[in-house]
Parts: structure tokens; sequence; C-alpha cells
């Protein structure tokens, strides 16, 4: 069984995301596709998954081709997808989700629940899961949750494969399992399409490597190439991935959190006594998967939640209670984790983005009045200094890339007196390049003696940035170890073990 | 690698009961104990001497039950004590952090309402049979709406058009039902005008993403516009030839219609009340037990998936709501084939709207929803008896009842419930 995508062209308007794009896939093997987020991959991928109709190219099994109208066909043909975001029903049980769309029936169009937890047993025990059928899946752990969707694929016999980034979610254990779980698919003859832009992942798992960037296949790479190699393919330049700094010249303790407690307005509590501080000239990065409290923590510093108890002291300043202008007057810089939603206006310039966090006074404001002239001189200073590609500063934000965005509020969060900063992902969706300039910048901060706080979920971040790292797991502090800990105890640590030897 | 035991961080487990928030619990004891101190008040202030009496009985009953007659005041104090105590317990489970249970409201309640009608009727007669089978025929609109609403809403589309449903089926099945001179003409005009506003609904809610609650509104103030001009300017016209239908009877089921009060309630009804026992069988069968029924939860829920499973989003959507106005239809047709046959204008009296409440304390589910619309049946009922007996509580507050009752049932006791997650959110490809 071969799986060949040929020539496959699908624009989107004026943008072309997929250009003549051509690779094979084969029986017990698992290829790689590789790209920077935006290049394409997940266009592609629906393509073959029949949600998107390719404008040109054609897509064979066995060499004959496929016509496909929609994912039903894809399915018909057996090919199967783990999306990127799990495609649960939340309030299904997990044989509910298997069944959907290729529904067991018996008199009158009566669902035969049982034959459908018979099949989740069957494939469960096959791989080794243990997957409860009638469990709710909004019960169920992410990693679990993944699992229902390859039982979901596998249930109709799916013989190729697609897992779009897969390990985005999950700690590096489950991570560890999902690829023992790929080789265990790959042995059993599946053919295995691994979408990621993780080298390290690819390298580990895949058989061949493809590699895309900006809609075209540009080169094929085995596993034994180094990171450097395949970085410098998907970017299209030498990139240097280690981050250069200095070793941290922590000052007197500067943001002290103590005891702080974030409970919503359902009555669910997010952070649960938790207790830090931060030195001025050092990074404490955050690590843990997503959910953890992680936003919690950056929203109730920057004032932004409601139900917050404890003490978060930014030098002389108690911050809890206070509104989030008074926060920013303490000199709290934030760079939020979502950008679209918190970090800019899509409609709004550069230069008006560039305004936001001081629109209540000087230097922008005087009288009430905007200060056109001052405004354009500073946007195209900022514009330079922080490489912002862009046609000017009355380029609209929504029209920039994820890299340029994120730098528009880099620039606007960096370009005042800071006593913190608050970095939540900095880098989610962010080129290559973009990436490297952003890490710089977050380096300078902390050698101009600036506490930062990084928050990310990307274990390779957090290791390159931070001098100390603190581990969230359920809105508890799991420890705070030094920043040469190995990767194996960080990932325990995110998975709420704590190692022997380090304190809470 | 040397690791100890898990951190002990039972946030999720001890988070549990307060996912209950004291201040949605504490609506219960609150509510109880408010309609605890009014029908207490009633005897404090205006006490009625006198007896009550509760005629049980209806004609060709297998046998008679006796009238119950008791004495008012007497009657009132015992459920004031009655009530206090379903109070205290309700504060003391709360206190505990538990909810109100629903069977200890619906005692409240039934309780509550014998108080008032001892109070109410004292010195006359309350007959009970014809209050509670006035009811249902009274909320069998309601119903089919609510019908309707649950299955438009459980597949993703916000149906605020039910009024609207049920007014041009109410006017379809006068036209046709006198044109074609059977009411069953009728009642298949009815469903098909009904499915008709649901397909200008989906027309701009599904193909072309306007949002759902606008259309919905607009399709209401449309059908009573065109109901109303045609109305002025051809039916009131002509009458005899195209106003005046004729009606479905009463069909007595042997047996079943001579058991004593359930037999002349439930089963001493037209056909339509009947087929609205089937409607809500089938549905509630077919929403959770068929293969259509899983896959119209699963578009309501999260269309992608769906869509990802090869499940057609938009055909699914387009073919549930189209069902659900054959059935908020059919309850369009009550009005016209049933007690007063023949059309006027306006005559649903925003009944729609009623069923979309009942749709919503019903939690989009159709059995809790059937119960919803029973509940608001008895509320209209109880005003249209309570004048004829004429009780001491002025009309005009009588008539709001059916609508303060919606109010405290919407707001006050549906608590954290949770629609369907695609409510209202049309489905674009990509």
């Amino acid at each position: 069984m071969t799986l060949e995508l040929r020539g496959i062209t699908k624009r989107f308007g004026p943008l072309v995301a997929n250009d003549r794009i051509s690779l094979t896939v084969n029986e017990g093997e698992i290829l790689a596709l590789l790209g920077e987020n935006g290049a394409g991959k997940s266009t592609l991928m629906n393509v073959l998954y029949g949600l998107y109709q390719a404008d040109e190219g054609e897509i064979l099994l066995d060499g004959a081709p496929l016509k496909m109208s929609g994912p039903g066909d894809a399915m018909a043909a057996g090919i199967g997808m783990v999306h990127q975001h799990f495609m649960l029903v939340p309030v299904f049980t997990v044989a509910e989700n298997v069944m959907l769309g290729n529904e067991a029936t018996g008199f009158a169009g009566t669902l035969d629940l049982d034959a459908a937890r018979q099949r989740v047993r069957e494939i469960s025990q096959r791989f080794g899961f243990d997957v409860d059928p009638d469990a709710l899946v909004e019960t169920l752990p992410v990693g679990v949750q993944q699992r229902v969707e390859i039982i979901k694929a596998l249930s109709r016999d799916a013989r190729v494969l697609v897992f779009d980034e897969p390990t985005a979610v999950l700690t590096p254990q489950e991570t560890d399992e999902l690829m023992e779980i790929m080789r265990q698919l790959r042995a059993s003859g599946t053919a295995i399409v691994f979408i990621s832009h993780k080298l390290r992942e690819v390298r580990a798992i895949a058989d061949r490597i493809t590699v895309i960037r900006r809609g075209a296949v540009v080169g094929e790479a085995s596993p034994t190439a180094t990171n450097a190699e395949l970085a410098a393919l998907m970017v299209g330049r030498p990139v240097e991935l280690t981050v250069h700094k200095e070793p941290a010249q922590p000052g007197p303790e500067a943001f002290v959190v103590k005891d702080l407690r974030v409970v919503d307005d359902t009555g669910h509590t997010h952070l649960d006594g938790i207790s830090f501080s931060i030195a001025r000239g050092e990074v404490l990065g955050v690590a843990g998967v997503q959910g953890n409290g992680q936003t919690e923590l950056t929203e109730a510093i920057m004032g932004l939640q409601s139900h917050v108890r404890g003490s978060i002291r930014l030098g002389e300043h108690e911050l809890v209670g206070k509104s989030v202008r008074k926060v920013l007057d303490a000199g709290v810089g934030f760079v939020p984790e979502d950008r679209q939603v918190d970090g800019l206006v899509g409609g709004f310039t550069i230069a008006e983005n560039l305004m936001l966090n001081r629109s209540h006074g000087k230097p922008f404001v005087s009288a009430g009045t905007i200060r056109n002239g001052y405004l354009e001189e500073f946007a195209q200073t900022k514009l330079v200094e922080y490489d912002v590609r862009a046609s000017g500063i009355q380029a609209k934000a929504s029209q920039l890339s994820g890299g340029n965005q994120q730098k528009v509020v880099v620039a606007r969060e960096l370009s005042r007196d800071l006593s913190l900063l608050v970095a939540a992902q900095p880098t989610r969706g962010v080129d290559v390049g973009s990436i490297e300039f952003i890490h710089k910048q977050v380096v300078a901060t902390r050698d101009a003696g600036v506490p930062v706080l990084l928050v990310s979920t990307e274990l390779d971040e957090i290791v390159a940035l931070s001098d100390r790292i603190m581990v969230l797991y359920r809105g508890q502090v799991v420890g705070i170890v030094p920043a040469d800990t190995p990767r194996e105890t960080l990932g325990l640590m995110m998975a709420g073990e704590r190692p022997e030897g380090t304190a809470a | 690698m040397s690791t100890t035991a898990k951190v002990p961080v039972p946030i999720d487990e001890s988070a549990e009961p307060a996912a209950v928030p004291l201040r949605t619990a504490l609506k219960a004891p609150i509510l109880l104990g408010v309609v605890t101190m009014l029908v207490a008040l009633l005897i404090a202030f205006k006490a009625r001497a006198g007896k009550t009496t509760f005629r049980l009985a209806a004609d060709t009953d297998f046998f008679d039950l006796p009238a119950v007659t008791v004495p008012s005041t007497a009657t009132v104090a015992t459920v004031v004590v009655l009530l206090a105590l379903g109070t205290a317990a309700s504060a003391l489970l709360v206190s505990r952090g538990r909810r109100t249970p629903l069977w200890l409201i619906a005692i409240f309640a039934v309780v509550a309402m014998v108080g008032f009608l001892a109070w109410a009727a004292a010195g006359r007669t309350v007959p009970v049979v014809g209050l509670l089978g006035g009811s249902i025929a009274l909320a069998v609109p309601l119903v089919f709406g609510a019908l309707g609403g649950v299955l438009g809403e459980r597949a993703g589309v916000v149906n605020i058009a039910i009024d609207g449903q049920l007014l041009f089926g109410a006017f379809a099945a006068a036209i046709f039902g006198t044109v074609v001179g059977s009411p069953w003409g009728g009642l298949v005009a009815a469903m098909l005008a009904g499915a008709l506003v649901a397909l200008v609904l989906g027309f701009f809610a599904i193909t072309y993403f306007v949002d759902q609650v606008i259309v919905g509104v607009v399709l209401n103030v449309l059908v009573i516009g065109l109901t109303s001009f045609l109305f002025g300017q051809v039916l009131a016209e002509n009458p005899q030839e195209l106003n005046a239908p004729d009606h479905f009877e009463r069909i007595p089921i042997p047996v079943l219609g001579e058991i004593p009060v359930i037999g002349p309630v439930l089963f001493r009804q037209t056909i339509l009340v009947y087929l609205m026992y089937a409607a809500v069988v089938i549905v509630a069968w077919a929403l959770y037990r068929t293969k259509w029924g899983l896959r119209v939860r699963a578009v309501g829920e999260h269309p992608k998936a769906a869509d990802t499973v090869g499940i057609k989003v938009n055909r699914t959507r387009y073919t549930t709501l189209l069902i659900a106005g054959l059935i908020a239809g059919a309850g369009g047709a009550t009005y016209t084939l049933v007690s007063v046959p023949q059309f006027g204008e306006e005559m649903t009296d925003g009944a729609g709207y009623i069923a979309l409440a009942a749709v919503i304390f019903g939690r989009w589910d159709p059995v809790r929803a059937t119960l919803a619309a029973l509940l608001f049946g008895f509320a209209t009922n109880l005003s249209g008896v309570l004048s004829v007996l004429g009780s001491p509580v002025p009309s005009q507050f009588m008539l709001m009842l059916p609508y303060v009752v919606t109010i405290i049932a919407v707001a006050g006791l549906v608590g954290a419930s949770r629609a369907p997650a695609a409510d209202g959110v049309p489905y674009r490809k990509g």
C-alpha cells in the first residue's frame, strides 16, 4: 500500500498555501513532514483528509487516483487523522465518539452501543491502552483523549494515519509513550505521516523527513541529519539554535509572590497557594503542561483576575487588588499568551498598537489629544529597531505575520522603563527567525537588571532562557530547580512527581 | 529515576462541591422561603372562612371518588407548616453543600398549590379534573413548540421563530381545514407551514450565517404582519369559505379513559393530544437512541468533529430544523382545530416565547421541556379557572401568572445548565 500526493496546489485567494507539493508514504513507514508554523503543513493534510479541495494535483492510493469530496471519502479510502485540536465531542462518551459517523445500528436506526464498546476495548487491548469506553471525553486527561482519537481512526481500519502536531499538548513522558504507539503502529503495517516543527521528535521517530517551507517542498533529509542542518533547511538560512547568554548576575529580590490563590467564578481553584520570588537580573521560567495555572498566574499579576488572595509585591508596591492601570504604572511589562486576542487590536495600525499601554497621558497624549507627530516618529524608530517587516507604520496589525505581530507587542512592552517583565508564550506560532530575535530581547532585558517571569509550554525555550525553573502542576508549585536540571526530571515534575532532593 | 509519590494536589476533587457555588445553591431555599411567607400572609391578613371542596370525579369513571371538603383556614395553616418544613430541609441541604433535589421542589409546589386553592376557593368547589385536563389542552402548543425548539437547538440552530411557526401553523390550519373540509387537511397544512418558516430560518441562519436570534425575531414579526394582513383582507371577508374549519372531536380512550382523575385528564382528549404524547416519546427516543440523534447532537456540540467523520453538518442541521418545523407547526394547529375553530389575529399571544422558555427550563431535553411546558399550561389554566370561581385575586394579576412562572422558572430554578456548545453558531468550513 502506497499513498502518493502528486503536485498538490492549494490557493486561498492570492495566497498559495501549497505549491505543487509531491510526497509518498509507504506501508510500515513513518514520514515526517517538517516545517515552521504557517509553512502549509496543516493545509496539505486537510487536503489529504478531504476537508479542503486541492486546486491542482491528485492523490493516489496504490497508483489509483482518489476522488475526494469530503472527509467521508478519505476515511473510506483508509486515511485517518489525529487532529492537533482533538475532534472529539466533549459531552459524549468514548464509545459514542468512536462510533460517530460510522455507527453500528440495530432496529430502525437504534444505536448499538455494545458493539462500539466492544470495538473500543478490542483496539485498546491491541495497543495496551487503558481507556474506559463509557467515560465522558471531557473528563479524560489530554493524553488519553489523544488515544481516543487514535482508536477512532483505527476503528475505521485506517491504513494511513496522519498525526498533526500531536505532541503540542503532551508532557515529555506522554510524548515518549506516543512515540512508542507510533512504532507499534508502524510495525503493524500502518503508514504514518507525522507533522511537526520539533526537530528532536522528528529525528527520533521518522524514517524519512520531508521539509516544507512557504508551501513548497524544499528538500528531503534523513533522520541522521543534525538539528542545525534540519533547522537551516526549514528556515532557509543558518540559524542559531542556542541562546547565547552570560551567567545571570542576580541582584536583590525584587518581585515576591506569597501564598497566591486564584479561584474562578465557578469556584474552581486554579492557583493553590503558590510562593516564589525573582531577583533583579534573573529569568524565572515557569514550566508545565498547558492549563496548570500559568494563565491565571500571569493574569493575577496583571490584575486581570477577580478572586485573588495572597500577596504579590513588586519592590514597594503591593499588586493584589490593584487595577491594571496601577499595575502598568508600577512598571510591569506584559507579553500576553494570545497576541491576537489580548496583545493587539487587529484593526489598528502598528503605530496605534505601539501606544496602547500609554494611551492615558504622556508622552503620546497631551491635553486629551494624540500627538501624531511624536507617535509616528516613535513608531518609525521601533519598526527599525525591532525589525518588524511591514509595509509601514500605518499597516494594520492583522495583516502582519505571527512573528511580526509578536515583535510589535514586544517592542511596545520593552520600550518603557520596566521593573518587571511578564512574558507568556512569547514565541508561540512565531517563525524561527523571530524566535531568535525575541529571545535576544528577553536576555537583554534581564541583563539590564529587570526581573523576568517567562511562561512557556515549550520546555526547550524554558531551559534555554531561564536561570531558575519553577514547575506548575494543577495550580501548585512542584518545585523550583536550577536551569541545568535534566529534561527527564523536569518532565516528571510536569506530571506532578516531585524528585527527591528538590525543595518545593 | 528517583522520585517520590505524586504531589498531593487534590484540587479537582476538592473543587467538585464548590462547582455548585453557594450563590446558585441558595436560590432554591430563598425562593421556597418567599413562597412560604406569601402563603402565610394569605391567612394572616386575608383569612377566608368557610370550607373548600375539591371535586375529583368526572362522569363515566369506573367508580366515583368522593369530593374532598376541607375547612379553608385550617388547611392553609397546615400547608404553611408543611412548606416551612420543606424550606428548612432545603436550607439544611444547602448548608451541607448539596443541591435542593427537584422532587422536593415539586412536592413543595404541589402542597403550596393546594394551600392556595383552599384559600382562593373558600366556600366553593375546585374542579380538579377540569383544572388539570384543561392544563394539558392548553399546554399542547407549548409542548409541540418546545419539542421543535429542543430539536433545533440540539442541532445548533437557535429557534426564536417558534412563535411564528405556531401562528403560521394556526393560520394554515384554519384555511386548509376549511377548504379541504377535514381537520386532517388542516393539520398537514399547519405542519408544512411550520416547516416553511423553518426553511426560511435555515436559509438565513445556516446558509448565510445571519445572526440566528435576529432572523428568528424578524420571522416572528413577519408572520404576525403577514397573517394579520391576510386575515383582514381575505379571511374576514369570507369567513364561511376560508375560516371555519372542522375541528377535532374528543376521543375518549376506552378503559384508560375511565380511570378516575387520570382518565379524564389524560385520556379524554383530542387526537392532537395523543399525537403530542407520541411526539414526546419519539423525539426523546430518536435523539438519544438512534444514529440520527447521535449525529444531531454531535452537530450541535462540535460541528467540526462531526464534519471530520464525514457527517454533512449543514445538511443535518437543515433536516433537523425542518422536522422541528413540522412539529412546531402541528402545535399551531391546536389553536384553530380544537376549541375555537377559527383564526384570529395574533392568537398565539406569544406562546412561542413561553415554549422557548420551556426549552431552556427543560435544559434542552425533550422530556424535561415537556414537563416545563405542562407547568406553563397549568399556570395559564389556573388563571382561567380562578376567574370563573370568582377568586379574590384581581383577574389582571392572574393573567400575569404564566409569565411570572416563566421568569421564576428560568431565572430562579434552572441553575447552571449548559446549552449545546455550538448552539447558535453557524458552521463554516475550514
